[in-house]
Formats: structure tokens, C-alpha cells, sequence
């Protein structure tokens, strides 16, 4: 019965949340804690600082954290699942239209619009990435005291490297997750 | 195309790593399956795989999902799909279920946030790498509505956090106008 619940919340969870990231913050909430009770607002800050620690979407790890806490690893999947399974019906049922559609004038004016908008969503959302990684702020409190020297010289490696070489992003992450480590660990002031 | 099951095997792999190795959310994880699978494996063209994210992100649920289940239906129909949508969930779910364990002693750990702190600015690096390289695809079309849309798109997200959902609809808008006033004047010549 509680696998059923479990389902159902985050059925809800995925079906409502459009736009990704933080957006599925909300209906996560309402779900886990207003209607449901199964986390307090304080356990649910505790999952989005897990969330912003380990990879994966928001909506997945909340339904994994709350899953486990609820029912173990049984609920887990549960949730998890219950998360993607509408999200997953509506795509594959577009990718289905758009690849039978896509030569249509309307689909490609459509496309057409939405193509420079993507350029400028995931350029907005480098850019408050890259505040926090380089000043540990947002935008718009930007100051040359805060600006972290050792996070500029490592972004403008990692930049020129990715540019230049066009690795695989991941050995450029995962070197940096071990520079980061050495340089820091040895020389705290830096931090 | 190579033979299905090992193109299968091949598509989960890659999605399981950048699942595995992406912190931040959708707007991470889909510049790096462009790099993937545009840039490296060249199964898809940079054209389609801008309309697959916009798909992706006008569609509910995680973005990362979503795109997953796109390129997957592009590489091997439904079976292909659902292979990419089972390699995109197993990392957070298994770290997820572990960390949930472990909570407060992994909060705490020195290493592993100096580790993390590296991290991001990696990420960062990566994301402008590949915002610079999607800008130029914009800007080698020359059409000025195009560059206009993108910049004010940066600027209604980045400074103002104007609703994702409501920028979609409205470039969705915008671009189907746009297209309809180009067939109607052409006609009219």
C-alpha cells in the first residue's frame, strides 16, 4: 500500500514539473511533505544539499531519498520509477511525432524558436555556475575581493583545454575534482 | 549504424557515465550528451540535437530524462529509449540510496568537498566551452531575429529568472509566427 502511495506522489511529481532543475522543487514539496508527511521541511532542505552534491536530477534523487527513508530499497525504485513513467510516455510519444512530422512548416517554425532559446537557458544557467565557482556568489554580488585566484586559473585551463582539444568532458570534471583536491587540501588559504 | 545490440550496449554506457559524472541538473548533463553523442559518436546532427533538447525541455519531468529518452528513440526506436532512460537513472539511484545512508558522516567529509569544489569549476568550464560552440551555430545562420531571441532569453533567465516554461511557449511562439510571415511574403511575390 505504501509502494502504491509512494507511486502516485511522485506519478504526480513528474507529470507536474516542466523545465527541470529547481522547477520540480514545488511539486516535490507538496508531495513529500505537505500531503504525504513523509519528510520535514528541514529533511527536505537535507535533500536538496544532497541533490547539489551528487549528480543526477533533483526529481530523481528526491524520489530515491524518499523512497529509502519510506520503504527502503523497494521504495526507492518504486519512486523512481513512479517519477519518469509519465515524463517518459509524453517524450516518447513526441519523439515519435517529430520524427514523422518534422519536414511540417508549423513544427519547423516552432523548432526555430525554440532553438536560440536553448542557447540562451543553458547560457543563463553557466553563468550563475560559473559565479559560484569563481566568486561563490551569485550574479549579481559579484566583487574582486570574493573572486577565488586558484578557481579563475583552473576555470581558464579547463576552458582552453576544452576548447582547444575538445576532450571528453568527463576526464576534463574529473581532473579538475583531483586538482581541486590537491591544490586545496595543500593550501587551505586558497579555499 | 553498427550492429543493435552492441550500438545498444554502447548508448547505455554513455549515458550511465555522463549520469554518473554530472552534477547540477538538466542544463549540465544535455550540453555534455550534445558533446557526446553529436561532437564524439556522431550519431546525431548539431541541428536535431537542438530540437531534441528543445523537445526535451518543453515536455514535463527531469530534462536529463527526457532528452535521454529522445536520443535513445533516435539511436534504437523505443527499445533504445528505454535502454537510455535505465542507464540515466541507475547512478543517482544507487548513489542516492547509498548517500541516504550515509548522510551527515558524507556532509561532513573534507575530501570529498574539496573534490566537489574542483568539480564545479570544471563543470563551469565545460558549460562555457559548449555555450560558446552552440552560440556559433546561432550566429553562423546570420538572421538577426535568431541572435536577438538568444540574447534576450540569457537576459529574461539570467536576470530577471523569468519561468523556463514561459520562455519556451513564448520562442515556440515567436518562431512559428516568424515562419508563417516568411511563407505568407513569399507567396506574395
Amino acid at each position: 500500500m505504501i509502494l502504491l502511495q509512494l507511486f502516485w506522489a511522485f506519478f504526480q511529481v513528474g507529470l507536474f514539473s516542466i523545465g527541470g532543475g529547481y522547477a520540480a522543487l514545488p511539486s516535490i514539496q507538496q508531495q513529500v511533505v505537505n500531503v504525504n508527511g513523509w519528510l520535514t521541511m528541514e529533511q527536505f532542505t537535507d535533500v536538496i544539499t544532497i541533490s547539489e552534491m551528487t549528480p543526477g536530477p533533483i526529481a530523481i534523487n528526491a524520489s530515491t531519498f524518499v523512497g529509502t527513508q519510506v520503504a527502503g530499497l523497494p521504495g526507492s525504485i518504486v519512486a523512481t520509477i513512479g517519477c519518469i513513467t509519465a515524463p517518459v510516455m509524453i517524450v516518447l510519444v513526441l519523439a515519435y511525432l517529430y520524427y514523422r512530422f518534422r519536414k511540417l512548416a508549423a513544427v519547423q517554425g516552432i523548432l526555430s524558436g525554440q532553438r536560440p532559446a536553448v542557447v540562451g537557458l543553458i547560457g543563463a544557467a553557466g553563468l550563475s555556475i560559473i559565479a559560484t565557482a569563481l566568486w561563490n556568489g551569485t550574479l549579481f554580488n559579484f566583487s574582486f575581493a570574493a573572486l577565488n585566484p586558484a578557481a579563475i586559473v583552473l576555470f581558464a585551463i579547463a576552458l582552453f583545454v576544452m576548447i582547444r582539444w575538445k576532450p571528453n568532458p568527463i576526464i576534463v570534471l574529473v581532473a579538475s575534482g583531483i586538482v581541486g583536491l590537491a591544490v586545496y587540501g595543500l593550501f587551505p588559504a586558497l579555499l | 549504424m553498427e550492429k543493435q545490440p552492441k550500438l545498444l550496449g554502447k548508448l547505455f554506457i554513455s549515458v550511465f557515465l555522463l549520469s554518473a559524472f554530472t552534477f547540477g541538473g538538466g542544463y549540465v548533463i544535455v550540453p555534455l550528451m550534445r558533446k557526446k553523442f553529436v561532437e564524439q559518436l556522431k550519431w546525431i546532427d548539431e541541428q536535431e540535437m537542438l530540437d531534441l533538447v528543445a523537445i526535451g525541455q518543453s515536455s514535463p519531468g527531469p530534462i536529463a530524462i527526457n532528452t535521454a529518452v529522445l536520443v535513445g528513440y533516435r539511436i534504437c526506436g523505443v527499445i533504445g529509449s528505454l535502454i537510455a532512460v535505465f542507464g540515466a537513472i541507475l547512478p543517482p539511484l544507487i548513489i542516492i540510496t547509498v548517500v541516504s545512508l550515509f548522510y551527515a558522516a558524507f556532509r561532513d567529509n573534507k575530501i570529498v568537498s574539496l573534490v566537489m569544489h574542483g568539480m564545479q569549476i570544471g563543470v563551469a568550464a565545460v558549460i562555457g566551452s559548449v555555450v560558446i560552440s552552440m552560440a556559433k551555430q546561432i550566429l553562423k545562420k546570420k538572421r538577426v531575429l535568431s541572435v536577438i531571441m538568444m540574447v534576450a532569453v540569457l537576459i529574461a533567465s539570467a536576470v530577471y529568472k523569468v519561468n523556463v516554461g514561459l520562455v519556451v511557449i513564448t520562442c515556440a511562439l515567436i518562431g512559428l509566427l516568424d515562419t508563417m510571415f516568411r511563407a505568407r511574403r513569399e507567396k506574395a511575390k
